[in-house]
């Protein structure tokens, strides 16, 4: 019922908050030694989840490794001015599909009131 | 390692900051013993330094971070020739604390730069969150 009412926002909300946990992860362990930073390929993301793929197994089928434009000794692959900039992407992205989701319920509002 | 909730990234968030808070209150400590004297090179200060480890959530695949060890540096106690010292031993000699002042510092200052980061995945996160709770209303 909430696939066909919300359509593609309804999934993409679920990839962008699964890549916004994923991106945290990333700022977190930004300081870890050997860490490796991921980041989800938001369009293969989004395609699996609306084929069908469960929100979990669509995320991992589109997991990446980050390539470090300047590798550190420690084997650590955060680079903080990249993960901000994913982060703050990712974040407008979230709120552009919450502010599509809620023109729907008004929308749905509104009709069910009959105003 | 299993827990009851799947860590937020609320969770993750706080403890980054508890990590770096770590790292700071021991770079904190290595600063405030720079150049204390002692009389005998096995008793003088040594620096610390935090190990970070990563810890998965396997139920959400996130990434949190947790202080795996605090190690003591083995560098070498500074000798320094100061007979008039009270500490100094027979031969004279006084031992300093090795601590690099400015390694500490560019330690304590991007330590700060990753915290003030977290604080801003966690603002953002919030009113992100608090958004999506008001959708309908």
């Amino acid at each position: 019922m909430a696939e066909s009412l919300f359509g593609i926002h309804g999934a993409a909300l679920e990839v962008r908050s699964q890549r916004m946990g994923l991106l945290s992860s990333n700022i977190a362990n930004a300081a870890t030694p050997g860490y490796k930073a991921r980041d989800i390929d938001f369009k293969t993301a989004l395609d699996a989840r609306l084929n069908g793929a469960g929100s979990d197994a669509a995320t991992a089928k589109a997991e990446l490794y980050r390539v470090p434009l300047m590798p550190s000794m420690d084997g650590n692959t955060v680079e903080l001015a990249t993960e901000q900039v994913a982060f703050s992407e990712n974040a407008v992205g979230y709120a552009t599909t919450l502010s599509f989701i809620q023109s729907r319920v008004e929308t749905l509002t509104r009709a069910i009131k009959g105003e | 390692m299993t827990m009851a909730n799947p860590m937020t990234i609320f969770d993750v968030a706080g403890r980054a900051m508890s990590a770096q808070l770590v790292r700071m209150n021991s770079s904190a400590s290595n600063l405030a013993n720079a150049g204390s004297i002692a009389g005998d090179a096995n008793a003088v200060y040594k620096p610390i330094k935090p190990v970070f480890r990563t810890e998965l959530d396997r139920s959400t695949g996130m990434m949190s971070v947790s202080v795996d060890r605090v190690v003591r540096s083995d560098a070498q106690a500074i000798r320094r020739h100061d007979p008039d010292h009270p500490l100094a031993d027979e031969n004279g000699d006084v031992w300093a604390a090795p601590v690099d002042e400015t390694q500490e510092m560019v330690e304590m200052m991007e330590s700060a730069r990753q915290y003030q980061n977290v604080i801003e995945v966690l603002q953002t996160t919030k009113t992100l969150m608090l958004d999506t709770m008001r959708l309908g209303k």
